[in-house]
């Protein structure tokens, strides 16, 4: 669509505009006056927050108190580590073997591919349910280890199909030249599949890490309380409202009003997403992803 | 030649015999002739390569997909951790009997049920509503902004939307002392069983609408220009031009998610009410998933939860396989063939 109207569409009446104006402008304080409440009761005084009843809009005299106090404690901390290092490392596993998956797939004629490619496709259909798979990994002795959250979701079947539709998008041409010249399977994935697909690497990774990032549910059932992620960190002490007790929070209450804690802690747990944001906005308006749903 | 074989074994089964016939008698293709189908063994070993690269991938759904799928045979078992699950007690169908006769999961079903045709009715057009304002827009810059902030709640976790709401909606929220200041009587929202359900289809507009658009926009975006400037000549103003252009251009993608969601009627935002649960108690937030949840993981009684788990699983996949099969009936592409 381009930026004039078109000369057959006529000027839309005053009373229109004026309605649509409102409707996108309601659209985006709903979203964006939430994280502004967010972020600036986490940089308010205690006096503040509790002289405007809880929350406030814009802080008088901003203060990263909040911040020294959750970082200082270790819990939140020792969280954040742990977030990162899942996310860094259960994203470049987790994109490695959708990569290698969705490539032998996108070969037409591969030796099983045909079977494989229904299994999967199968398991849309009927997942394998909670009690079992919890078993599973209890079973393989992977309780309280960080591989409990990586391996029972190392693969989303979405993102392999949006891969395995970016390869197949690779003109034919190209994989007869490089066989020509002698190329096997795995240089022509190396030297051609993977640098003409890199917006579609970069969308389906950085969903993997989102999803890393955000995932919260087998931390609560697999890990032992020390060694939780960031989200279920946040989920015990804001959403359960329990104290953060080893920070010294509760009797340094003075200092520092639950509430701004608990909004730090919220920032410090969206701020990543509101950082790779813009990368996957950049994708999303290139049709990446809507080409490949379609098909 | 390589190429060439693997444009043959795509053939249909039909086609491809008289060629395996010919190897067998020791025939060779001719040079520039109908290709040949290797041996299963060569093209085992030609495609080696991408078999190694296939294999994590198969080996993860092989394992945490059907080796899990497996362990469904605990429903018909009485589980005891000791012994383990293959050694474990078979019991029949008395875990499913128990469970057709337990209140509380009947309950589950119908508030499971309930908040889908809840979300159904007051969810599902809003994206779609929202896909036709940002459309009609013709600043391209006005409605990219739009579009990057409505489609930014999608990525935060449930645990963040939850603790918003909290945060906004709760007693001492923003939403209350705006009441409180104006002189008005504060509302009881979180933590209300009553208002959960508004509330939690109100949570999912927040985060998910914008990101619903995609699907709609994408299918607006395909409409020919042409097509609306043809109706403005033959003298149709805006609104039928809407009715007559834009609806139906969208019909199609609106029936197939309509069937869609009927396919996943029995799962309504396992990680939403999980996380609310607690707050306003089971009667108000207890779906099938939380309930094989709390029975299983929690209670330990994990055939009988299982069997739940198993219930709502076979149940879920009669409806995605029907509701695909009314996608292709009506036309209409399904999730798969």
């Amino acid at each position: 669509m381009s930026a004039v109207r078109p000369s057959w569409m006529e000027k839309p009446r005053p009373v229109t505009r004026a309605a649509k104006a409102v409707a996108l402008t309601a659209v985006v304080a709903l979203v964006l006056v939430p994280f502004l409440i967010i972020v600036s009761t986490s940089l308010a005084s205690h006096q503040e927050v509790v002289d405007n009843g809880g929350w406030v809009l814009w802080p008088q005299h901003p203060t990263l108190r909040a911040y020294h106090q959750i970082f200082d404690g270790g819990i939140v901390g020792h969280a954040l580590m742990v977030s990162a290092g899942v996310t860094i490392v259960g994203t470049a596993v987790s994109l490695a073997c959708t990569i290698g998956l969705a490539y032998a797939l996108s070969r037409p004629g591969v030796f099983g591919g045909r079977p494989v490619l229904l299994l999967i496709l199968f398991t849309f259909l009927f997942p394998p349910g909670m009690i079992p798979g919890f078993l599973l990994v209890k079973g393989l002795g992977m309780l309280d280890s960080y591989s409990s959250l990586v391996a029972p979701v190392l693969i989303n079947v979405f993102n392999l199909i949006v891969l395995r539709g970016f390869f197949q998008s690779v003109p034919e041409e190209l994989y007869e030249a490089a066989r020509l010249d002698g190329a096997g399977d795995w240089t022509v994935l190396r030297k051609i599949v993977l640098p003409l697909s890199k917006a579609a690497l970069a969308v389906v990774g950085l969903f993997y890490a989102v999803s890393y990032w955000n995932a919260w549910f087998y931390a609560s059932i697999y890990l032992n309380s020390d060694h939780w992620p960031l989200q279920q960190v946040l989920r015990t002490y804001v959403i359960n409202g329990a104290q953060i007790a080893d920070t010294g929070v509760s009797e340094a209450g003075m200092v520092s009003a639950p509430q701004t804690i608990q909004m730090a802690v919220l920032v410090v747990a969206t701020v990543p997403i509101l950082v790779v944001y813009p990368f996957l906005q950049k994708y999303f308006t290139k049709g990446v992803l809507t080409g490949a749903i379609k098909s | 030649m390589a190429i060439a074989n693997r444009g043959a074994t795509d053939r249909s089964h039909a086609v491809v015999a008289p060629f395996e016939e010919q190897e067998r008698e020791g025939w060779a293709a001719e040079p520039g002739g109908p290709p040949r189908r290797d041996s299963r063994w060569k093209r085992f070993r030609k495609d080696r390569v991408l078999l190694l690269l296939m294999l994590p991938g198969l080996a993860y759904f092989l394992l945490f997909h059907y080796g899990a799928m497996a362990g469904n045979v605990i429903a018909f078992k009485d589980y005891v951790p000791f012994d383990g699950l293959w050694a474990s007690q078979w019991i029949g169908p008395e875990n499913f009997q128990r469970m057709v006769e337990d209140t509380d999961f009947w309950a589950a079903v119908v508030n499971t049920l309930w908040i889908a045709l809840l979300q159904l009715a007051f969810y599902f057009p809003v994206p779609l509503a929202l896909a036709m304002l940002l459309h009609s827009l013709t600043r391209d810059s006005v409605r990219r902004f739009v579009q990057s902030v409505a489609y930014l709640p999608h990525f935060l976790s449930w645990v963040i939307v939850v603790a918003l709401f909290q945060q906004l909606l709760g007693d001492t929220g923003l939403l209350n002392s705006a009441l409180g200041d104006a002189g008005l009587h504060s509302v009881d929202i979180i933590g209300n069983p009553d208002a959960f359900k508004p509330l939690v289809v109100a949570q999912v507009i927040w985060k998910d609408a914008g990101w619903g658009t995609i699907i709609f926009l994408a299918a607006l975006a395909q409409v020919d220009e042409q097509q609306y400037e043809a109706a403005a000549i033959d003298g149709a103003g805006p609104w039928r031009r809407f009715w007559h252009v834009t609806l139906p251009a969208v019909r199609p993608i609106v029936v197939l998610l309509l069937i869609m969601r009927l396919g996943d009627v029995l799962s309504v935002g396992f990680e939403q009410m999980l996380l609310q649960r607690p707050a306003v108690g089971p009667e108000a937030a207890e779906i099938i998933d939380t309930f094989v949840y709390y029975k299983g993981i929690i209670g330990g009684d994990f055939g009988f939860a299982a069997a739940a788990g198993l219930f709502k699983g076979l149940v879920g996949a009669a409806l995605v396989y029907t509701a695909n099969k009314i996608a292709h009936r009506l036309g209409e592409q399904g999730v798969y063939r």
